[in-house]
C-alpha cells in the first residue's frame, strides 16, 4: 500500500463521515481541522471506520498522527503494510 | 422482533431506556460494531419524548418544540454534530422552523422568533435603559465555553444581574430558560443556562410535521438497520454488583443477563436505586423537584383562524417570576407554557386538527395521593382552570363565549399529570427535567455503569441525544 492509497483512504472516510464537507482540493501537510469543520467526535469516527473497515488500531494516544494527510499517510503506511 | 428469552445472554453493552438518550446511544454503539441490547419498561420508545394514540387520534407526550434548530447546513452546532454523529440527513428529520413566540409577563411582552434580532429589538423597545448591558450579556454567553464538563459552578441569576438590572427583564429571560428547562429551583449554573439560551434564542425552534413519531420511527430504524438489538416491555428489575462493577442484570421477568457496561438512561437516583448495594431509598435528596401537569385541547380549527398566530407563548401572572415546586397546590397555574403545534412553517401541509397545548407546574405527591375518582375530578377541575388562564393570554376568541368560550371548539381533550410521568417513565416524581444534581461525566459509583439522559445534563430532545452521544463516546468507544 502506498502513502497516497492511505491517503486516499482517510479522505473517503472522510466523506463517508461527513458528507457535506468538500473533501476535493485538501493539502497534504495542512491539518484537517484547519481545512475543514472537523472535531474531536469526528476523528473519533475516523478511527473507529480505521478499526471497522480496515482493521486498524489506532491508541488514543496516538490521535495527534492523523492530524493532516501527510501525517496520517506517515503513520498508517507501515500499519497497513504490517497487516 | 425476536420473541426468544434474554437468559444468560451476554451483551458488550446493555443500554437502559429506549428514550432520545438511548435511541442515540444504541446507534453510536451499533455504529462502532459493539454487540449492543436496548431495553425498554413501556411498550413505546422516546421515554420523556414518546407518543400514544386515544380514539385513533395521535398524541405527542412532551413535544412542544425541537430547540436547538439551525437551517441545513449551519456547521459546528449541536444539531449539526448530531445529525453528524448519528449518520442522519437533515432532512430526514423533517423540520419546520416556528412562525415566532413570545414572553408574556403583566405589563410586559417579548417576542422573539428564529432570528435572533427579533428579541434584540424586542428587549430595546420594551427596556432601552437595559439594552446595551443586554448587548454585553448575548457576548458573554456567546463567547463562554458551556460545554466543559469541569467548569466550576456559577449562577446564572448572579451573571445575568451583572449585566441587567431591571429584575422583570431578568425573569422574562429566565422564563423560557428554565421551562425547557430546568431541574432546579428559583436559580441554575450559568452554563447550563449558555447552553439553553443558546438553543432557544441563537438558534430556535422546529417541530417535524408528524411529530416526535418522525424523530423515534428514524432512530430507531437507524438503530435496527444497524444490527442493534431492542427489547420492548422489558424492564431492569436489578443491577447485580460485586462493588466495584456492575456483574448482572435481572429483568422484570426474572431473566438474567450479564453485559461488560451499562449505559442507562433511567435517571441518576432510579439508576442507583437498581444497584444491589444501593439501600431503596438513597438519594433521596437528589430526587427533581419540579413536576408537571400539561393539557391538550383539539380544536375544529386551525389556531391562527381563531386568531392565535403564536408558536410558544411562555407566560407568568405574578410581579415575580416563581420558577418552584408547586407546595401547597395541585397545580401552579400563575406561569407556564402554552404550545400551539400548528403554527410551525409546514409549507402547504397542516395538520389536520388545531392543537392548543397548556402546561403548568404540578405537585407529584399530591396528584398520586388522589383516589381515581378524585384524581379524575381533580383533572377535570384543573384542566378547565387552564383553559381560562391560556384564554387571559391569548387573543380574545372572535363571538367568544364569556362563559366557556372554549367548549365551542373543543373536539377531544387530554391531560397528564405527574403520576402519568411516573408511570410511563419510571422518571421520580415525574420529574420531566430530572435529578437537581447533574451527573456531568455521567459516572457512577460503578466502573462499568454509566449515565446519559436528562440526568447528565443535555435537556431537550437534541440535548438527551448529544448526551447518548456523547456519553457512549467518551466511556464505551475508546479503548483505553
Amino acid at each position: 500500500m502506498t502513502e497516497d492509497q492511505v491517503k486516499q483512504i482517510v479522505i473517503d472516510i472522510i466523506n463517508e463521515i461527513a458528507p457535506d464537507e468538500d473533501t476535493s482540493g485538501l493539502k497534504g501537510e495542512i491539518s484537517l481541522r484547519d481545512q475543514m469543520d472537523l472535531d474531536s467526535m469526528d476523528f473519533l469516527d475516523i478511527v473507529m471506520e480505521l478499526r471497522k473497515q480496515h482493521g486498524i488500531e489506532v491508541p488514543e494516544a496516538d490521535y495527534p498522527e492523523l492530524a493532516s494527510l501527510d501525517s496520517c499517510a506517515t503513520y498508517l503506511t507501515p500499519k497497513f503494510n504490517a497487516k | 422482533m425476536p420473541t426468544e428469552g434474554l437468559d444468560n445472554q451476554h451483551f458488550e453493552t446493555v443500554v437502559i431506556g429506549a428514550g432520545m438518550a438511548g435511541l442515540a446511544a444504541g446507534i453510536r454503539l451499533a455504529l462502532a460494531g459493539k454487540a449492543v441490547i436496548l431495553l425498554e419498561r413501556h411498550n413505546a420508545s422516546g421515554g420523556l419524548n414518546s407518543f400514544y394514540s386515544i380514539n385513533g387520534r395521535k398524541y405527542d407526550v412532551g413535544l412542544h418544540a425541537l430547540t436547538n434548530y439551525v437551517a441545513k447546513g449551519t456547521k459546528g452546532t449541536p444539531l449539526a454534530k448530531l445529525l453528524r454523529q448519528l449518520r442522519i440527513p437533515y432532512d430526514a428529520l423533517d423540520l419546520c422552523p416556528q412562525f415566532g413566540s413570545r414572553i408574556a409577563f403583566p405589563g410586559h411582552q417579548l417576542k422573539f422568533s428564529n432570528d435572533f434580532a427579533l428579541l434584540e429589538a424586542e428587549v430595546a423597545r420594551a427596556f432601552p435603559r437595559e439594552i446595551d448591558g443586554f448587548r454585553a450579556l448575548v457576548q458573554e454567553i456567546r463567547e463562554l465555553d458551556a460545554f466543559n464538563l469541569n467548569a466550576r459552578r456559577v449562577s446564572a441569576r448572579l451573571a445575568v444581574k451583572r449585566h441587567i438590572n431591571d429584575t422583570t427583564l431578568e425573569d422574562m429571560l429566565f422564563c423560557p430558560v428554565m421551562y425547557y428547562g430546568s431541574a432546579e429551583e428559583h436559580d441554575m449554573d450559568f452554563g447550563q443556562f449558555a447552553i439553553m439560551f443558546r438553543s432557544l434564542f441563537f438558534e430556535g425552534f422546529a417541530r417535524p410535521f408528524e411529530g416526535v413519531r418522525t424523530i423515534i420511527r428514524l432512530l430507531q430504524n437507524k438503530y435496527r438497520e444497524l444490527g442493534g438489538q431492542r427489547r420492548m416491555k422489558c424492564g431492569i428489575r436489578k443491577i447485580h454488583t460485586d462493588g466495584t462493577r456492575a456483574t448482572a442484570l435481572t429483568l422484570d421477568n426474572g431473566e438474567r443477563i450479564t453485559a461488560d457496561t451499562i449505559l442507562s438512561t433511567a435517571g441518576v437516583v432510579e439508576t442507583l436505586r437498581l444497584c444491589d448495594d444501593q439501600a431503596e431509598d438513597s438519594a433521596a435528596d437528589n430526587i427533581g423537584r419540579l413536576s408537571f401537569t400539561e393539557t391538550i385541547t383539539v380544536l375544529d380549527q386551525q389556531p391562527r383562524d381563531l386568531g392565535w398566530d403564536d408558536t410558544i407563548i411562555f407566560f407568568n401572572t405574578r410581579e415575580r417570576f416563581h420558577y418552584a415546586a408547586v407546595e401547597d397546590a395541585l397545580v401552579d397555574p400563575s406561569s407556564g407554557v402554552i404550545c400551539l403545534p400548528n403554527n410551525y412553517d409546514y409549507g402547504l401541509r397542516q395538520l389536520d386538527e388545531g392543537l392548543l397545548r397548556i402546561t403548568a407546574m404540578a405537585n407529584h405527591d399530591r396528584w398520586c395521593a388522589l383516589d381515581a375518582t378524585a384524581y379524575q375530578a381533580e383533572k377535570d377541575h384543573w384542566y378547565a382552570e387552564l383553559q381560562k388562564v391560556a384564554l387571559q393570554i391569548l387573543p380574545d376568541l372572535p363571538n367568544g363565549d364569556a362563559a366557556a368560550p372554549l367548549d365551542a371548539h373543543c373536539i377531544a381533550k387530554d391531560m397528564f399529570t405527574p403520576r402519568t410521568v411516573r408511570k410511563y417513565t419510571g422518571h421520580l416524581n415525574g420529574a420531566i427535567y430530572g435529578a437537581p444534581k447533574k451527573s456531568k461525566e455521567g459516572r457512577t459509583h460503578l466502573q462499568n455503569l454509566y449515565l446519559a439522559g436528562t440526568d447528565q445534563g443535555f435537556l431537550g430532545i437534541v440535548g438527551a441525544m448529544l448526551s447518548g452521544i456523547s456519553m457512549t463516546n467518551l466511556h464505551l468507544l475508546q479503548d483505553r
